[in-house]
């Protein structure tokens, strides 16, 4: 597997063998030898191979070696001849990310701050296991499903605008509660309005560098200003959306009578009866996540208005996006110069429409999608939009975070007799957590540095930064 | 014998077990898995239920008995102490289980298994005894 630098930010393997299209990999230099050393290249080569598959399995720069596909994929398959894979989304379905931006500063919240998280780690459910108050029949649970964003929002969590500000407004229209397995709606029952454990956080930070005026004051991003940045999925139901079908998938590993290189990436025809039945239920999992995020930022703000004895209009907490990263959907490409509908697969990965793309909301037609990517807790985030070349090159897509370079038990052998809780507070980040080891597990040294790999996103013209921003206070779960 | 260990992966975790037959070798996956939720010395095993799993081949059969054992936690709250295998070939498993339901004052959760995965998953007989080795999501 020969790997072929094309320029300073992107890399290629022709296709040789059993690939279908070649694989193209965004990253640069520094970040390209860390990925060299594991399966990640394998995985995309894997992803290569499925039928169907349109112009090339591509990588964004913060990948790294998953299961099925890698993390930080984005492959877009052909409807007629392509393939869906449950492994392919990956467990977290509609694992995203959601940023609001306020009027406070971080004088203004700095006394309170530490009263200000310890309530929100009281009013935000997380860790394993943990339970919402949001108790749902089975009728109502439904409904969630169908619904997303628009149920939570007809509940009293959150305003109409907030739906605007989301991709898919929130819901994806094709969920059909019917494709859902029992044991996914009980897992689901008890946990919307829970933030979860592993890599879930929810983040309080501050903008410290504007790269684009124009596009951040659209945004409602002002230097200084605070923001909170949440990161939760589907929670049990996704994963058990996604085990249930890779379970009955993998039982026919053959397809084409082609074996498939990795049980993980089992997967079915899009237009058969199995394709279409995990692709309902995959939305209903995805409409669960939209919901529950929309939950968690509704309590934030509230705890906000509690905690600092402030009205709505003094917070002005105003919701910028809220986007997904593990799904499979329907989008218009062109493809070889025509435009068509084709389903595009991102695994750890982030859509970035571009400006005037009909699917984006009439505030930001002229701006672009906005893009937001996490960092580590200690370091940065960063918030971008999309660009035109991300609809030619990549499918309309862009990195999702920083990407884990470190195994979670080198990270606990690493973080052996140190407090990180000190050691972040040395840098200004408060910290809240409930697992165990998950402080040593999600330590900043674990990722990538978020900043090398904006850079190649950047660079490499499928994203523009807009806005960095620095964490102040952090709940792990 | 057996034993496991734990294997490097990037973003989750991955168990490699050795055992001299493979019901040990089932039954030591079961327990492996168990051990990095939970402290198992702590647990009673008080109820006891059965389970039977069936699959296409051993690594189908291996993924598709760890996944009923992790929604015993996963979707009901217990917790597994012990696993004894009654009677398994390549396809089909029948066991009996015993777990306690999960208490947060008396079980501390050392870290969250979130699914079971198909990859890399591999089950083979070798001069040494039966390996499995299995890739976790956490």
């Amino acid at each position: 597997m020969e790997l072929i630098q094309i320029d300073p930010y992107r890399w290629e393997i022709k296709k040789t063998g059993a690939m279908r299209v070649p694989a193209r990999i965004y990253s640069s230099r520094k970040l390209i030898g860390a990925v060299k050393k594991d399966e990640t290249f394998r995985q995309l080569v894997n992803v290569a191979q499925l039928p169907g598959i349109l112009n090339a399995a591509l990588a964004m720069p913060d990948i790294h070696w998953g299961y099925g596909f890698p993390i930080g994929g984005v492959a877009g398959f052909d409807v007629e001849e392509g393939v869906i894979s449950p492994g392919g989304v990956g467990y977290d379905i509609n694992c995203g990310v959601r940023l609001a931006a306020t009027h406070l500063t971080y004088e203004e919240i700095k006394p309170q701050l530490e009263t200000l998280i310890s309530a929100l780690y009281r009013n935000v459910p997380t860790g394993v296991g943990s339970t919402g108050r949001v108790k749902l029949s089975n009728s109502e649970l439904k409904k969630v499903l169908k619904q997303g964003s628009r149920w939570a929002v007809s509940q009293g969590f959150g305003e109409a605008a907030d739906i605007d500000r989301t991709e898919d407004q929130g819901c994806m229209p094709d969920a059909d509660p019917d494709a859902v397995t029992q044991k996914a709606l009980e897992r689901g029952r008890k946990q919307l309005g829970t933030l979860g454990s592993g890599n879930h956080f929810l983040e309080i930070g501050v903008v410290e560098e504007i790269h684009d005026p124009l596009v951040a004051d659209v945004f409602g991003l002002a230097k200084g200003s605070v923001t909170v940045l949440l990161h939760t999925g589907s929670r049990g139901l996704g994963h058990q959306t996604c085990d249930d079908f890779l379970a009955a998938m993998t039982k026919n590993h053959t397809i084409d009578g082609m074996e498939l290189p990795d049980r993980q990436l089992a997967c079915a025809r899009i237009q058969s009866a199995a394709g279409r039945q995990y692709y309902r239920a995959m939305a209903c999992a995805a409409n669960f996540a939209w919901a529950n995020r929309q939950i968690l930022i509704h309590n934030t703000r509230e705890t906000f208005e509690q905690v600092l004895g402030i009205s709505p209009r003094q917070l002005g907490m105003r919701q910028v996006y809220d986007i997904c990263h593990n799904i499979a959907k329907f989008e218009q490409h062109t493809i070889n110069g025509q435009s068509r509908r084709i389903c595009v697969h991102r695994k750890g990965a982030t859509r970035a429409f571009p400006p005037n793309h009909p699917d984006l909301c009439a505030e930001y037609q002229k701006t672009g999608q906005p893009i937001l990517i996490p960092g580590d807790m200690g370091t940065a985030s960063y918030v971008l939009t999309g660009m035109p070349k991300a609809m030619e090159e990549t499918f309309g897509s862009t990195c999702h975070g920083a990407g884990r370079v470190m195994s979670r038990k080198a990270a606990k052998k690493s973080a052996k007799g140190r407090s990180l809780e000190k050691e972040l507070a040395e840098k200004g980040v408060i910290t809240r957590w409930t697992g165990k080891s998950t402080l040593a597990e999600e330590m900043p040294e674990a990722y990538k540095n978020v900043t090398e790999v904006v850079d190649v996103v950047a660079g490499s013209g499928i994203s523009k930064i807009v806005a960095k921003l620095r964490p102040i206070a952090v709940i792990k779960g | 014998m057996i034993y496991y260990e734990l294997l490097d992966h990037t973003a989750d975790l991955g168990i490699r077990i050795t055992a001299d037959d493979i019901y040990e070798l089932f039954e030591g996956g079961a327990h492996a898995m168990f051990d990095q939720i939970v402290d198992r010395s702590v647990l009673s095993g008080a109820a006891k239920e059965s389970l039977t799993v069936s699959g296409i081949d051993k690594p189908d059969l291996l993924i598709g008995w760890l996944r009923e054992l992790l929604y015993l936690w996963n979707g009901r709250e217990r917790l597994v102490k012990w696993v004894h295998i009654e009677q398994m070939d390549d396809t089909h498993i029948a066991a009996s289980i015993w777990h306690d339901p999960f208490d947060p004052a008396k079980h501390e959760i050392l870290s969250d298994i979130k699914a079971v995965t198909y990859h890399g998953v591999t089950v083979e007989q070798t001069p040494k005894g039966w390996v499995a080795t299995v890739i976790f999501d956490v």
